[in-house]
C-alpha cells in the first residue's frame, strides 16, 4: 500500500475542490435549511456530480462504473466535506449502491443501480432501527414468507438521504431474534411500493434523514439481494465502505473548520495584536494540525486497505472512524471556542461544522464503538 | 528488483556465514554498539561485527562510497534491516555519528572534512557527542554563551555545556560556540568539532530521576579546536545547528516513537500491551478482564498504528519526490508523547507492581520498566521540548504571527 496520491488522484482532488468551491458555498446549506426544503439537497448539483463521473467511481466497469475505488471516493467526499455539501453520494452509492453491486441480481442492477450511477435515481439504505445504536444486527423489522415472496413490516429511523429517495435497500429479519447476525435479509423496496411511507426527520446538521415505515409491504423473491438470512455480511461490507467515504468527508470538514480558524486567529485583533500571536492559542492550533495530519493517514490507509482487499481492512476502517470522530468533534469545538462569541451565532458559518461533526460521529459508530470493534478484531 | 533480490541473497549468505554466533538472537536496545575509543562494547563480538560490516559499507548503507558508505538506495538499507532482523542481529553500529553529525557533514562539510571524519564514523572509530545546550540556553538555544576566540589555526574555547548525552563516553564533540558577541544572537554562532581528549575539557555525569546518568556537564577551560574543523565557516553555525536538529528530531521520534516495544519484539505478539494486560488483570471470555484497561490498550494500539502510518505516508511522499517540510516536527511531538503514554499505560497495567526500584518482590522486567518510564519523561524535553516544536508548527506551518 502506497500512502501517496497518484497524479490522477491529485487531479481528481483538485477538480473536486474547485467544483465544490464554485457550486457549494455554505450559504447553500443555510438556504436549504431555512427554506425547510424537504429534500435538503439540490438534485441539480447531484446530477452535476454524476456528469463528472463521481457517482460511478466505486463501481466495476461491468456495473457501468469507472473501476476505481475508495482511494478516489475519499477525495470527492473530502471536497464535499469541506463545503458541507448535503448531496447523498454516500447513502445512494456507497450504502445502497454497494449492497446492490455486491448482492443484487442482474435485473435489480439494471433497474436500480444503473440509474443510480447515472444520477437519475437516488437510493438509500434503511437499516437503523430505534434503540439499535450502532448494531447492524439489531433488526426487528420482519420479512414473513408468503407465496413467491415476502411481506415486510417495520420502522427504520434516521435513514440518510431517505426523504424523497426513489428506492430503499431495507434490512429485515427472516428468522432469529433481533441482535443475531443470522437471519437478516436485504430487499430492494421502491419508495412507490404499497405500504411504504417516509417522514422527514429534522436533524441538527440539516441533512436529509427520514423515518421509513413499512406496513405489510409485498415483495417478490426477485427483490431480494443475495440469499435470505445471509444479509449481514453484505450490509456490514457496504457500511464499512460507506464509513471510509464518510471519514473522507469528516477529514474535509475538519480541515476546513481548522483552516477557517487559523485564518481567524491571524485576522482577529484584541489587545492591539492578532489573537494568533498568543501562545495559548498557537499551541492548541498546532495540536489540531497534528491530529488532522494523523487523521489523513488513517483515511488513506483504510481506503487503500479495502480497495486492495487487505486482511486487516476492517481494523483500519475502525481506526479511521474512531480517529476521525474524535478529530472532527475536537477541531469543531475548538473552532467555535477560538471564534469566541461570533462562533456561537447562527449567522456565522463555523457552527455548521460543529453540527455536522456530531452527526458524522454518530453515523456508523462513534469512537468508543470502533475502539471496541478494533479490540475485538485484534483478539483482546 | 532483481538487483535487490541478488543483494539480499548475497547479504543473507554473508551474514549466515560470518555474523558472530554470540550476537545472533541478541537484537535489542542494550546490544547497540556505539564504537569509539573509550566505551566498552556491549558484547565481545560487537567490534568485530561492526568492522566486518563497515568493510562492505553496510554500517552507513546510503552514504557515498568514497567516504566508506555503501552507496545504496534506501530500499537496500531496508533489506539490510530485514536481514539483520531475520537472524535477530543488532545493528552493527549506532550513535550520534551516524544519526546526527554524519548527515550534517555530508550536507555542509568540505571535501577535506568529509574525508577526515566520515570514514572514522562509518568504521565506528570515533564516538561523537553533542555540545548544544547550556545552563542558561535550553529552549532558547541561540542565547548560548560558551565563547571561542581564534588564535592562529586554532580556536580557544571557554564555557560550559550541559545535557551532553553520553559525554563521558564520547571521543569528539560537535559544538556551538559564540564567536561574535556583538551580532544578533543567531548570527554570532559557529559550529565546530573538537577532540575531547585534552586537559581543557572536563566531563561530569549528571544523575537523573531514573538513577541513570546518560547526560553530562562538559566544562571548557582554554580548550583547543582546529580551525579546519569549523563547519560552514565562522558565524554560520546556526544554519548548521538547525539542520542537525532536524536529524536529531527524526532520530528521537524513530527510536522512542517508532513504537516497537523494547527488546526488538518485532517477532513478538502484535499487541504486546494486550498480552501484558491479560497477564496482570486476567482474561474473561477472550477479553482483557478490566474493560477500562482494554479500552485504553485499544486506544493506545490504534494511536500507535496511526503514527506508524503517518511515518509511512511521509516516507512514501518523499519517495515520490516531494520535499520534506517542517511537518517533521509532528513526529517528534507525537512520537515522544506516544512513548510516554505507553509507559504510563504499562504502569497502570502492572498496578502496584510498577513501583519497584530494586531488590525483592519485583521481577527484573518490572524493575526495568520503572526506569524506562522515568527515562521517557525526558523525551518531550530533549531535542527541543514539545512546546518548542508546537511553536515551530505554529510559525512555520500555520504561519501564525509572533
Amino acid at each position: 500500500m502506497q500512502l501517496v496520491l497518484t497524479e490522477d488522484q491529485t487531479m481528481l482532488a483538485r477538480t473536486a475542490g474547485a467544483f465544490m468551491t464554485e457550486h457549494s458555498p455554505i450559504s447553500r446549506l443555510r438556504k436549504l435549511r431555512d427554506a425547510r426544503d424537504e429534500r435538503g439537497y439540490s438534485l441539480e448539483v447531484y446530477r452535476k456530480l454524476a456528469e463528472l463521473g463521481w457517482t460511478a467511481i466505486a463501481f466495476s466497469e461491468d456495473d457501468g462504473g469507472l473501476g476505481m475505488g475508495l482511494a478516489e471516493i475519499v477525495l470527492v467526499t473530502e471536497a464535499m466535506g469541506r463545503a458541507l455539501a448535503p448531496e447523498p453520494l454516500i447513502p445512494s452509492l456507497l450504502l445502497a449502491g454497494q449492497a446492490l453491486a455486491r448482492a443484487g441480481s442482474a435485473t435489480l442492477k439494471q433497474t436500480w443501480l444503473a440509474p443510480a450511477i447515472a444520477g437519475e435515481k437516488v437510493l438509500a439504505l434503511a437499516h437503523l432501527e430505534p434503540g439499535a445504536r450502532f448494531d447492524l444486527a439489531k433488526v426487528a423489522t420482519r420479512a414473513d414468507r408468503v407465496t413467491g415472496g415476502y411481506r415486510v413490516s417495520g420502522e427504520k429511523h434516521q435513514v440518510w438521504g431517505g426523504q424523497l429517495a426513489d428506492a430503499y435497500v431495507v434490512s429485515a429479519r427472516v428468522s432469529g431474534a433481533s441482535g443475531e447476525r443470522e437471519g437478516i435479509a436485504l430487499f430492494l423496496v421502491p419508495a412507490s411500493a404499497k405500504g411504504v411511507s417516509s417522514t422527514p426527520q429534522v436533524r441538527v446538521d440539516s441533512q436529509n434523514a427520514a423515518i421509513v415505515r413499512l406496513d405489510g409491504v409485498e415483495l417478490r423473491d426477485g427483490d431480494l439481494l443475495g440469499t435470505a438470512g445471509n444479509g449481514y455480511a453484505v450490509l456490514a461490507d457496504a457500511v464499512d465502505r460507506a464509513t471510509v467515504a464518510l471519514c473522507g468527508e469528516m477529514l474535509g470538514g475538519a480541515s476546513e473548520a481548522f483552516d477557517r480558524t487559523v485564518a481567524y486567529l491571524r485576522d482577529r485583533k484584541q489587545f492591539g495584536v492578532p489573537i494568533g500571536s498568543f501562545q495559548a492559542l498557537k499551541h492548541r492550533a498546532a495540536r489540531m494540525y497534528i491530529e488532522i495530519e494523523l487523521s489523513r493517514s488513517a483515511v488513506m490507509a483504510a481506503a487503500r486497505a479495502l480497495d486492495e482487499g487487505q486482511a486487516d481492512a476492517a481494523s483500519l476502517v475502525s481506526l479511521a472512524k474512531a480517529r476521525l470522530s474524535e478529530t472532527y468533534c475536537q477541531v469543531a469545538n475548538e473552532a467555535v471556542q477560538m471564534h469566541g462569541g461570533i462562533g456561537m451565532t447562527d449567522e456565522h458559518e463555523i457552527g455548521f461544522f460543529m453540527k455536522r461533526a456530531r452527526a458524522a460521529e454518530m453515523t456508523f459508530g462513534d469512537a468508543a464503538f470502533h475502539r471496541e470493534r478494533f479490540a475485538a478484531l485484534a483478539g483482546f | 528488483m532483481t538487483d535487490l533480490t541478488a543483494f539480499r541473497d548475497e547479504l543473507r549468505a554473508f551474514l549466515e556465514a560470518h555474523a558472530p554466533a554470540g550476537l545472533r538472537g541478541a537484537s535489542g536496545m542494550d546490544m547497540g554498539y556505539w564504537g569509539g575509543r573509550k566505551s566498552a562494547p556491549p558484547h565481545p563480538d560487537s567490534k568485530r561485527f561492526c568492522e566486518m560490516m563497515a568493510e562492505r559499507g553496510l554500517t552507513a548503507p546510503t552514504w557515498p562510497k568514497e567516504y566508506g558508505g555503501g552507496g545504496l538506495e534506501p530500499e537496500a538499507a531496508k533489506v539490510i534491516e530485514q536481514e539483520l532482523a531475520r537472524l535477530r542481529l543488532p545493528p552493527p553500529l549506532t550513535g550520534f555519528g551516524l544519526t546526527m553529525i554524519g548527515p550534517t557533514l555530508l550536507q555542509f562539510g568540505t571535501e577535506e572534512q568529509k574525508r577526515e571524519h566520515i570514514p572514522r564514523i562509518v568504521r565506528g572509530e570515533i564516538r561523537w557527542c553533542q555540545g548544544y545546550s547550556e545552563p542558561n540556553a535550553g529552549s532558547d538555544l541561540a542565547s548560548l554563551q560558551t565563547a571561542a576566540r581564534v588564535e592562529g589555526d586554532e580556536m580557544i574555547i571557554n564555557g560550559q555545556k550541559i545535557w551532553t548525552s553520553y559525554g563521558d563516553q564520547a571521543d569528539w564533540m560537535f559544538l556551538l560556540v559564540r564567536t561574535d558577541g556583538s551580532a544578533k544572537k543567531q548570527q554570532g554562532i559557529t559550529f565546530v568539532l573538537i577532540d575531547m581528549d585534552q586537559p581543557g575539557v572536563e566531563v561530569r555525569p549528571i544523575k537523573l530521576i531514573s538513577g541513570a546518568s546518560p547526560f553530562c556537564e562538559t566544562f571548557f577551560t582554554d580548550a583547543r579546536a582546529r580551525m579546519k574543523d569549523v563547519i560552514a565557516g565562522m558565524n554560520n553555525g546556526w544554519t548548521v545547528a538547525k539542520a542537525l536538529l532536524g536529524h536529531e528530531r527524526n532520530m528521537i521520534a524513530g527510536v522512542f516513537g517508532g513504537s516497537a516495544p523494547r527488546g526488538g519484539a518485532r517477532s513478538g505478539p502484535k499487541y504486546p500491551l494486550a498480552e501484558l494486560a491479560r497477564r496482570y488483570v486476567g482474561d474473561v471470555g477472550g477479553h482483557v478482564a478490566d474493560p477500562v484497561l482494554r479500552d485504553r490498550v485499544a486506544q493506545m494500539s490504534m494511536d500507535q498504528a496511526c503514527f506508524l502510518l503517518t511515518m509511512q505516508r511521509n516516507a512514501d511522499s518523499m519517495k515520490a519526490g516531494h520535499r520534506p517540510g517542517p511537518e517533521s516536527s509532528i513526529f517528534k511531538i507525537y512520537g515522544t508523547e506516544l512513548n510516554q503514554r505507553r509507559e504510563e499505560l504499562t504502569l497502570s497495567i502492572r498496578g502496584p507492581q510498577c513501583l519497584g526500584w530494586e531488590g525483592e518482590g519485583f521481577s527484573g522486567e518490572e524493575l526495568e520498566q520503572t526506569r524506562t518510564w522515568l527515562r521517557s519523561r525526558g523525551n518531550t524535553i530533549e531535542g527541543g521540548t514539545s512546546e518548542v516544536q508546537l511553536n515551530i508548527i505554529a510559525k512555520r506551518v500555520l504561519e501564525l504571527p509572533d
